[in-house]
């Protein structure tokens, strides 16, 4: 990228480096949807960004090509020849046909996540339809019913590791419920030269092959020897935080390495809503732009109650709607730093193009402590049940990021009204008790002895789990932390948005009392690298699916068995995460991240009929058997 | 990306910056809804004073919208912002009718809900059997292939691993020695083919020991697998045993490895073999080594002691240049014991050894 003088077609695919330019209309580029650097048989490279593609009839088409990022090369899949794929921008209440042309030597689909469809339509092969075989075109078709910020990736194979995804946003029929000057995404992905095949197997045979960041003789890591000695013996990696991290990965925002240049204009007092969505296989982003407060306004596509963080975790395939303000500076820098925090993906908040903020170096990386194995030793606000408290838990869920917020609110005066009302909420339940960090709670947990305590105790689990090798861990008490900001963050300086922060902003319409409880467990074997729903792969489970009886309402509590957070996924319905709001405002999302040792509750109304997958959206624990089919019946089974 | 590249797109990107305002939308961010829309009214009621928005024209400021939940709680008399919520969409009064009208009052409550407390199983309405609502509308046969490849590659599926433990240069006082030890496997997290080789000679004589081993191996516990099947040793006199064994990693992540061999001819002996890896860095690791042999009965003809009958201990310095690649240096001191220390001094042999080696540990 050395030329001095650049032809057109460069300068347009150089531009891609400019994010504004990423979210131009197809018209403003000629209409060369799939077109760009795809001219070479055998050798088409993969342009980094997106176009736009819309309307009621939207060709897409899924190519091999060699990605570049940062010098670094990859055979890539992509949708009409960039990653992300295309943004496909649709309207509520609009009827959408998308033809799919495969044009790769082995099967691909689309699945559009969070998208109300059709079972058939919903693009999981083995589940909802046979997939797409090589050089053919699959027609999709489905009325939109909803709005809000989604996206969509392919379920066959690998793929997604690949490249295959992209961002899609739905208008609504009616107003936004926020207002805002620019409408700007960010999808935040990993990127490996690896082949991803590779990755899987090298997962199960190498134990720890991707995490440089293990504990060792001259690591940093404030542990002490009883510590270490304590997580040999129980033969766990307290660094195990993502399994895969960098230098294996490159994170990406909106296709791009840290170093090229992502950047998103602003005129200083301008509103900026920011679409943020985990398009990764497997990685976690904590997110934040320091010196700018974003305030939360949607969550997996649905609106929430506005709450204002400085920072959040998203898991991967969730997505979060901020607004943003930015004020007098020239450049915020918005950091996706990885959970494990050996990388991060980067954008630019610019005032002019080219101004640059400065980039605040890597934390320190996290470790797992024992109230990730489930121990209940009570850390503070953050283990009580959502349950049975009242009105309790919602002020709370306030508290828990309350001591932080006013640490931050006083260090960095945000003057915004709302910011004011958090900060007098932290002093209040600081001043009632209440402020307990779970961060010292469990810093003081780690110190603790192991003897007599059972750490894979399989009398605690219910009947219907399957004991065996795949289960190297019971959570000794796990209890509710949909307080728990994520890990890493449980005790940074400033606000952290955690689920209990959520609250839906339309009420859900169906506030019914669940009639009864599905209790599921997460369980796995992190030395075989088996992942499975309780204790039984998919492939033990293919044709034994999660049962629901039509419009039935379930309260579903996942159970997590082991020390990785896992975003549980539901296709084709949204559920409401039992956080301590009221029923008619618990937040609708389709992720849930289950903490690890932790366990996390939804409300489900099982009103989409048809087959459904039901898994970890990490790809690779999706793969190493963690998920399960769920059958919804339809109206015409109902008795 | 050079810096002509970057100073070319500043330049262009300052042109899209200096278009009008509506151009602007279309090329710096998606087209806005609000600009598409009918003006609408700003939704919800604003129970805070407005703050001074900077932003002239713009008349729902996000702090208005965000104070009532940040606030509501505390306040600690008003139902959290129901009520503004319902304000903010027609959808929300169907809601709030449904409720109001079906459920009573726990609906309505701004009380979390309690829930069921026990697990019970689906009603019969939710019905039985396999997931098959794709086989009606694509058809059976179109689904089970897909069906199976889901399955397949969802879980259970088989992976091959072979290691190079050990391939190393013994440096000793008269000869050379090099030996060989080799394991892999093919096969699921729980069920696989595993198999063994190693052996040793000196340079440029015939091959001493060499051994191979052929076993299925099921994992009985989270970091224990069973191994039974065959050996096979091939220099010297032919013989083959029977092998049961256990292979994991135990407690301190000692990785463990014992062996039971019973021969042809009926003798009976033993191996354990233990290995920890402790990094100094991520890629430098010391491996202290032990193996012992043991043998149920006196083997003559192979210099065998009952009892006791070898101790192997040792350290090895790797670095792993990959993973996979990890050239190592080290020291051993091997003894023989008891009635094999006999044997061993009856042949003239040292019965004590120490050797250095120099060696390599890959996989694959």
């Amino acid at each position: 990228m050395s030329n001095t003088t650049l032809s057109r077609r460069r300068l347009i695919a150089g531009l891609g480096a400019v994010s504004a330019f990423s979210t131009m209309p197809a018209w403003a580029q000629g209409h060369s949807i799939g077109g760009h650097g795809m001219s070479r048989r055998g050798a088409a490279t993969i342009r980094a960004g997106f176009d736009e593609v819309q309307g009621e009839v939207i060709d897409l088409a899924v190519r091999d090509g060699l990605r570049i990022i940062e010098g670094r090369r990859s055979i890539g899949r992509a949708v009409n020849g960039s990653v992300p794929g295309p943004l496909i921008r649709l309207r509520e209440g609009q009827s959408v046909r998308f033809n799919v042309a495969n044009h790769l030597r082995e099967d691909t689909s689309i699945h559009w996540h969070g998208l109300l469809v059709p079972f058939q339509m919903d693009g999981v092969p083995g589940v909802s339809f046979p997939g797409i075989k090589p050089n053919q075109t699959f027609t999709y078709e489905f009325p939109v019913r909803q709005a809000g910020t989604y996206w969509y990736h392919s379920h066959s194979g690998l793929q997604e590791q690949q490249g295959h995804y992209g961002p899609l946003v739905i208008d609504p029929a009616g107003a936004e419920p926020v207002q805002y000057d620019r409408d700007y995404i960010l999808l935040l992905s990993d990127f490996t030269e690896l082949d991803p095949h590779f990755i899987m197997s090298r997962l199960r045979t190498g134990e720890g092959y991707f995490n440089r960041q293990q504990t060792s003789w001259t690591d940093r890591y404030k542990l002490s020897g009883a510590e270490r000695r304590m997580w040999a013996e129980m033969r766990m990696p307290p660094t195990d935080i993502m399994d895969i991290g960098a230098p294996t990965y490159t994170f990406l925002a909106n296709g791009r390495g840290p170093t090229e240049g992502l950047e998103y204009l602003f005129r200083p007092g301008e509103r900026i809503r920011l679409r943020v969505i985990n398009g990764s296989a497997q990685s976690f982003f904590n997110v934040r732009i320091p010196g700018l407060p974003m305030t939360i306004i949607g969550a997996d596509g649905q609106n929430v109650r506005p709450v204002e963080v400085d920072e959040f975790q998203i898991g991967t395939a969730e997505t979060y709607d901020v607004i943003l303000q930015p004020g007098s500076a020239e450049a915020y820098a918005i950091v996706g730093e990885s959970m494990d925090r050996s990388g991060m993906a980067l954008a630019m908040l610019a005032s002019r193009p080219g101004a640059r903020a400065t980039v605040p170096p890597l934390r320190d990386p996290p470790l797992l402590t024992m109230g990730d194995m489930g121990m209940d030793h009570g850390s503070g606000g953050m283990d009580h049940s959502a349950m049975g408290h009242g009105n309790m838990p919602q002020p709370e869920s306030t508290a828990n990021s309350a001591s932080a917020a006013r640490v931050d609110h006083a260090a960095m005066g945000h003057g915004a009204p709302a910011a004011a009302g958090a900060g007098a909420a932290a002093a209040d339940h600081a001043a009632m008790g209440h402020g307990g960090s779970p961060g010292t709670a469990a810093a003081a947990m780690g110190a603790m002895s192991m003897d007599g305590m059972n750490m894979r105790d399989t009398s605690l689990l219910p009947p219907d789990v399957k004991v065996g090798p795949g289960i190297d861990m019971v959570s000794m008490s796990p209890v509710d932390k949909t307080g728990d900001p994520g890990l890493g963050l449980r005790d940074v300086p400033h606000r952290v948005l955690n689920y209990r922060m959520l609250a839906a902003l339309e009420p859900n319409k169906d506030t019914r009392e669940p009639s009864r409880l599905l209790e599921l467990h997460l369980t796995g074997n992190m030395e075989r690298y088996m992942w499975s729903f309780d204790g039984r792969m998919y492939s033990a489970v293919s044709d034994v699916p999660i049962r629901f009886a039509w419009n039935e309402r379930v309260r579903v509590k996942l159970v997590n068995n082991t020390m990785m957070g896992h975003p549980i996924h539901l296709h084709g319905m949204f559920f409401e995460i039992v956080n301590g709001q009221a029923p008619a405002h618990q937040p609708r999302k389709n992720v849930i991240i289950v903490q690890p040792g932790a366990s996390a509750t939804f409300d489900l109304t099982a009103n989409e009929p048809g087959d459904w997958a039901f898994h970890c959206h990490l790809m690779y624990h999706m793969h190493a058997g963690m998920m399960q089919t769920v059958t919804v019946v339809g109206p015409e089974g109902a008795a | 990306m050079s810096m002509h590249a970057s100073l070319s797109l500043a330049a262009l990107a300052t042109a899209l910056l200096g278009a009008p305002a509506s151009a602007q939308h279309q090329g710096h961010s998606m087209p806005m809804q609000m600009l598409s829309q009918a003006p609408t009214p700003p939704p919800g009621p604003t129970p805070a004073p407005t703050p001074v928005d900077p932003h002239a024209g713009h008349a729902m400021p996000v702090e208005s919208a965000a104070q009532p939940p940040a606030s509501d709680p505390h306040a600690g008399h008003v139902m959290p912002a129901t009520p503004a919520a319902a304000a903010n969409s027609g959808e929300a009064m169907e809601g709030m009718d449904h409720s109001a009208m079906g459920h009573g009052t726990m609906a309505g409550s701004t009380d979390p809900s309690p829930g069921p407390e026990m697990e019970t199983p689906p009603p019969p309405e939710a019905g039985s059997g396999p997931p098959r609502a794709a086989d009606a509308i694509w058809g059976a046969d179109a689904m089970s292939e897909a069906r199976e490849e889901l399955r397949r590659t969802h879980g259970d599926f088989n992976v091959f691993w072979f290691q190079g433990d050990r391939l190393e240069v013994h440096a000793r006082k008269g000869a050379n020695d090099y030996i060989w030890d080799f394991q892999g496997y093919y096969g699921s997290p729980t069920s696989r083919f595993w198999f063994k080789s190693e052996g040793e000679g000196s340079f440029g004589e015939r091959v001493e020991d060499a051994e191979f081993q052929a076993l299925y191996s099921r994992a009985i516990s989270p970091f224990w697998d069973l191994q039974a099947g065959v050996r096979q040793d091939v220099a010297g006199p032919d013989t083959t045993y029977a092998v049961v064994g256990v292979q994991g990693l135990a407690p301190y992540l000692f990785e463990l490895d014992a062996a039971l061999f019973v021969s042809h001819r009926g003798d009976i002996t033993a191996r354990i073999e233990a290995e920890l890896d402790q990094r100094i860095t991520q890629r430098l690791i010391l491996q202290p080594r032990v193996e012992v042999n043991l043998a149920a009965q006196d083997i003559p003809w192979s210099g065998v002691g009952a009892g006791l009958d070898k101790v192997e201990a040792g350290v090895r310095l790797r670095y792993e240049i990959i993973r996979e690649f990890a050239p190592y240096i080290g020291i051993e001191q091997n003894w023989r014991i008891g009635g094999s220390a006999d044997y061993a001094r009856a042949l003239g042999e040292d019965p004590s050894v120490t050797n250095y080696v120099v060696g390599i540990r890959f996989w694959f």
